[in-house]
């Protein structure tokens, strides 16, 4: 199983409520460690999930800022945001906990139909 | 063509799990050939043959279990996701300590790297979900 496919993650949907955001990650690096071409895109209410400051004791489940050191341990570096998602919830790249590469919509879009295999949660 | 499918929410409560298994039969009925079945999030809830529904309604568990005799199908549920839902079989109940099992026939509890393996084997991976 040596092929390397382009994977991309969409991830859509908000950290905390349902646990969609959580088990992406879980995916995200599976993928890496099987050595695929890992990219992760987030688009509408899953810009939230890289915001800065979460507090989550009062819910008492995992933060999820924490986890995403694993990425970069996993060599997973490609992360794309939707510029009108962040726009739209009155957030900028600064209000995110990591570097990330902020592209219109189109460009993503763009992104996507390069891909082998999308998975969006 | 080769399609490997994903299916992320429960039987029941969502279309995607009807779908799914439309799509997946559609599929085998033109001819083509359906790498694996991947069962994530609430997808795994379809593995339970502990599921009674009404008797005028569908049986969406037994109906998979059927698709899966007649075309060999491989049909995986996630094993994390399995633990968080109390889906279980002979190995995960040995080694989770539990008192019972429910897998239902034709499934079987394995890691992400199949998803992935899926994803890499298979012409087209289509996810069914919310």
């Amino acid at each position: 199983m040596s092929t390397t496919k382009q994977f991309m993650f969409v991830n859509r949907k908000a950290p905390y409520g349902t646990i969609y955001a959580w088990e992406a990650l879980e995916v995200v690096l599976i993928a890496a460690a099987f050595e695929q071409d890992v990219s992760l895109a987030f688009l509408d209410d899953g810009v939230y999930q890289l915001k800065k400051g979460h507090q989550t004791k009062g819910i008492e489940v995992k933060a999820f800022e924490k986890t995403w050191g694993a990425l970069e341990d996993y060599d997973v570096t490609k992360l794309y945001v939707d510029s009108e998602s962040l726009a739209e919830r009155g957030l900028t790249a600064d209000d995110l906990a990591i570097p990330v590469e902020v592209l219109s919509r189109a460009e993503i879009g763009k992104l996507m139909e390069e891909q082998d295999v999308v998975l969006s949660f | 063509m080769k399609f490997a499918i994903l299916v992320n929410e429960g039987p029941y409560t969502h279309q995607a799990s009807d779908t799914a298994y439309q799509f997946t039969n559609a599929v085998l009925a033109k001819g083509h050939e359906v790498f694996r079945v991947f069962f994530y999030h609430d997808g795994v809830n379809n593995a339970t043959r502990l599921t009674t529904p009404p008797q005028d309604d569908r049986n969406i568990v037994n109906r998979w279990s059927k698709l899966a005799e007649e075309h060999n199908l491989d049909m995986v549920v996630c094993v994390a996701a399995a633990q968080r839902r109390g889906i279980v079989d002979d190995g995960e109940m040995k080694r989770n300590g539990k008192d019972a099992t429910n897998l239902a026939p034709g499934f079987r509890i394995s890691g992400l790297g199949q998803l992935i393996e899926a994803g890499i084997q298979a012409d087209r991976l289509v996810v069914f979900g919310d």
